[in-house]
């Protein structure tokens, strides 16, 4: 039996790092995967669709080329290349994943983990005969895979989750795409970018469900000038499969139906935890909603095993597991460490436009009973988003009117996504609407667009 | 370049101090290693030296000033053939820099004063620095706004940052109180008429305790667990070892309770903690502290690791630091720390009584007189020197039956005395 200090189940972004924090802290530390090193994340998460929406993107602004005084001929795709571009970006990464952990001596083992009683790890490779491995801390990081709707009974060729959308072999002509979270309007991003017929469906009466609601209005009002047809409040009572097209009936607001007939269906109707076969029920571990129960330490009910990231609960978001991983790791070394603030964690979606938010929306705010100062600067008001030929979107914030503390800021447009740190920064440091006045932010950028909105909420803007 | 003398920090918790006497006039001479004053902090008063050759130029707080803040300017020292007028010069710089110092907005005249000749000196001790309050703008915000003073505030983000949190929980007693107050629309107090008491203002010791004895009494769930102790062997044993006199200790009964009480706690190691929020510490040592009386209040030296010292060296030692404790010359490392505190109120004639834990410890034991009472022996009336015993523990991290455990360790080895010797 090979002995550990710290073993690491799963090796994507909040497991990696966990294992290589642990083996800085002095633990010998071993991790198990049984796919790619990475996880989703990097494999077929945040990553690849991201290479995909920047080729996207670069397509777009080629053929709006002629806006910028450059003239081009004709502008095509060769989705082969965009989707090898995306794989090839995977496996560097995935590939540098596995170089940092030789650096910092975590020992690999590829194969699956099924805990034998706590403290005891069954590792079975598909060549080799099963070894044991022992710790005295056990670190779930096995994440979560998309939910499904088998009551749909279609074949993956029809109904695709994540997995297949990211390496289409042609653009389907007409796409519906069933969620309208950050998985759902990506992918409707780039497919209608590159000419399906997109529609998005959402059960409940906004998109991007989570976001502030005046956000994600601006959101849905671009994504509809973009081309994406999106119908809010939507069931679907039935499913008929013809040929290579899918037909579904919805029921929409009103109790009007609705019949569209599509070439594929992508679910983005959210994730689950991967729970299964990893041999919780010889241990005292609890689970609950198909994710692991813990306290806010990652600490399971059974004493030396620990779950991080999407495994252990909402909310699902590499940047979530990496922390949690930390704080756990940490906490296990004897530090003194904070536990997660849920509340600071940011959002970000990388759609056209994009989204990106932290902290409570105004309607959180004031029902947690706050009483708000709320600031708002659009993308018009801002030179460098006008030279950009960006002049759509919105940078929202909400401050306690008492205390003048940040409770929560809100984007939409262009890079939002890279701005939104500075918010976190601001919350995380407990800083007042004082500081973030008095703090210069570089011109021209669209960062001062986090200023003005925050001059706004005190009646201060200078650019509108 | 004249030189300022600082209010030094003496312990790491100090954070102002009373000058209690100046050891030296305006004009002396006086070299490195000279003590310039002494300074009375809220445990011990202590002695201050230059560290710098030169006159004394001036001297900025007078005898007998309070509340002086740690690192704030209490005397000039002028180099060798340096002009006295140096210092004035410096003031009427200073004078352009006023409007500042009144927008820092000091509240208190002492410390105004104080900043105002600082100023004059500035730069001349480049590596000692004004001590800055770690805490976040919002936790500042919230603690002007609710008339909290960062000070008195400890914090609980990194490297002690003070965050809105602090200041919520700090927040928070007074505030019930002023509640309970306006609710139940109690009559203003009237006034007193000033003869009717004389106002003996607190002293930085007197502060501590008040702060500390009510944070204990408010935070922590006390219980109370008595025994009487039979003595009577332990008066004739004290008798021998002490035997006529000649010898260099003269050992009390208070000295057998502290050695009896390590030694429960040995047995009993469950009665040597103190509470945190994420563990239970468990001591090592029995760091037992003695309450020691003194002038104006009371302070706990240390005697530590009291389990691996025999009766005289304990004895000895509790003389000592005792005897220093009342001149105040007590080292902070003596009288900070202690994993358990003795307190004896035996000679006053108590019987018996109960006290507040010195936190973070776990206990706190109250010793009474030793007195003959009538006791039934089988079946009849006799007379025993009795003592009683009252341990306080902390019920967050100490139950009834480890209290009781302890207390019956103690009164066996305290009615059995030859167990000291082991």
């Amino acid at each position: 039996m090979d002995n550990f200090d710290v073993i690491v189940i799963g090796a994507g972004p909040g497991g990696y790092v966990t294992a290589i924090r642990a083996a800085q802290l002095g633990f010998k530390t071993c991790i198990v995967e049984n796919k790619h090193l990475g996880g989703i994340c990097l494999n077929w998460g945040c990553i690849p669709t991201k290479a995909l929406l920047r080729s996207a993107e670069v397509f777009h602004l080629m053929k709006n080329a002629d806006s910028f005084g450059i003239s081009s001929k004709e502008t095509n795709f060769d989705l082969k290349r965009i989707v090898e571009r995306s794989r090839d970006i995977s496996k560097q990464l995935n590939q540098g994943v596995g170089y940092l952990l030789k650096k910092n001596k975590v020992s690999v083992f590829t194969g699956t983990a099924k805990l034998n009683g706590p403290g005891k790890i069954e590792l079975s490779a598909n060549d080799e005969k099963a070894k044991l491995l022992s710790s005295p801390h056990i670190i779930i990081a096995t994440g979560a895979r998309p939910r499904t709707l088998p009551q749909f009974k279609l074949s993956k060729n029809l109904l695709w989750t994540y997995f297949e959308a990211m390496v289409p072999k042609k653009i389907p002509q007409s796409l519906i795409v069933i969620g309208s979270g950050a998985i759902g309007v990506e992918f409707a991003s780039f497919y209608c970018a590159l000419g399906a017929d997109v529609t998005i469906l959402e059960i409940l009466p906004q998109i991007l469900p989570n976001e502030d609601p005046e956000i994600a209005a601006i959101a849905r009002k671009q994504m509809e000038l973009y081309g994406i047809k999106i119908i809010t409040e939507a069931t679907i009572k039935n499913v008929k499969k013809k040929d290579d097209r899918v037909t579904l009936d919805i029921d929409t607001k009103n109790n009007q139906s609705k019949e569209l007939t599509v070439n594929r269906i992508i679910s983005a109707i959210g994730v689950q935890g991967n729970i299964e076969n990893l041999g919780l029920e010889t241990t005292k571990v609890k689970t609950e909603k198909n994710c692991i129960r813990t306290d806010s330490f990652g600490l399971t009910n059974e004493p030396g095993i620990f779950a991080i990231g999407d495994v252990a609960g909402p909310p699902m978001l590499a940047h979530k597991a990496e922390h949690e991983g930390v704080i756990c790791i940490e906490k296990i070394a004897g530090m003194e460490v904070d536990p997660l603030q849920t509340n600071k964690i940011p959002n970000c979606t990388y759609s056209f436009p994009q989204i990106s938010s932290v902290g409570l929306t105004e309607n959180n705010a004031v029902n947690a009973g706050y009483s708000v100062r709320v600031g708002r600067f659009p993308f018009i008001g801002n030179g460098k988003a006008i030279a950009l030929g960006e002049r759509d979107g919105l940078v929202k914030t909400v401050f306690d009117a008492n205390t003048g503390e940040l409770l929560g800021a809100h984007m939409v447009g262009a890079d939002v996504t890279e701005l939104i740190h500075g918010f976190v920064i601001a919350m995380g440091l407990e800083t007042t609407e004082k500081e973030l006045m008095d703090t210069i932010f570089p011109h021209p950028t669209l960062s001062e667009m986090m200023h003005e909105s925050v001059l706004d909420a005190y009646q201060q803007v200078i650019h509108i | 370049m004249p030189i300022k003398i600082l209010m030094p920090a003496l312990s790491p918790t100090m954070t102002e101090g009373t000058i209690a006497k100046w050891l030296v006039k305006e004009g002396a001479e006086v070299s490195s290693g000279d003590v310039v004053c002494e300074i009375e902090t809220d445990k011990a008063t202590m002695e201050v030296e230059t560290i710098d050759d030169g006159i004394v130029g001036k001297i900025l707080i007078p005898e007998g000033t309070g509340s002086v803040a740690v690192n704030s300017p209490i005397a000039i020292l002028l180099a060798e053939g340096e002009d006295p007028a140096n210092i004035e010069k410096g003031s009427s710089t200073n004078e352009n820099f006023a409007p500042q110092d009144n927008h820092a907005g000091s509240n208190n005249g002492i410390k105004t004063a104080v900043k105002k000749n600082a100023t004059t000196i500035s730069d001349s001790m480049p590596k000692q620095k004004t001590e800055r309050i770690f805490a976040s703008p919002l936790a500042r915000r919230m603690a002007h706004e609710s008339g909290l003073d960062l000070n008195s505030i400890s914090g609980s983000g990194p490297n002690g940052r003070i965050l809105k949190r602090d200041i919520e929980v700090a927040a928070k007693a007074p505030q019930i109180e002023l509640k309970g107050i306006t609710q139940k629309g109690y009559p203003e107090e009237k006034d007193k008429s000033e003869s009717s008491h004389q106002a003996i203002p607190n002293s930085s010791m007197r502060k501590t305790i008040a702060a500390r004895l009510t944070t204990s009494a408010r935070d922590i769930p006390h219980f109370n667990v008595s025994s009487d102790v039979d003595i009577g062997q332990l008066i004739n044993f004290r008798k021998k070892l002490n035997g006529d006199g000649e010898k260099n200790f003269k050992i009390s009964i208070n000295d057998f309770i502290v050695k009896a009480s390590a030694i429960a706690l040995i047995r009993v190691p469950e009665c040597n903690v103190s509470f945190t929020d994420d563990a239970i510490l468990m001591h090592r040592d029995q760091d037992i502290s003695i309450a020691v009386s003194v002038k104006g209040g009371l302070i706990t030296p240390i005697i530590r690791n009291v389990s691996s010292k025999g009766l005289s060296d304990i004895s000895n030692e509790i003389k000592e630091l005792a005897s220093r404790a009342k001149q105040g010359t007590l080292k902070s490392e003596e009288y900070l720390g202690g994993t358990f505190t003795i307190s004896n109120l035996g000679m006053y004639g108590v019987r018996s009584f109960n006290s507040i834990i010195n936190s973070p410890q776990g206990a706190i034991l109250s010793v009474g007189a030793g007195e003959e009472r009538p006791v039934v022996i089988n079946n009849a009336l006799a007379i025993a020197s009795i003592m009683t015993l009252t341990l306080a523990v902390d019920h967050r991290c100490i139950d009834g039956v480890v209290a009781a455990s302890f207390m019956k360790e103690l009164k066996n080895i305290l009615e059995e005395p030859v167990q000291l010797m082991l």
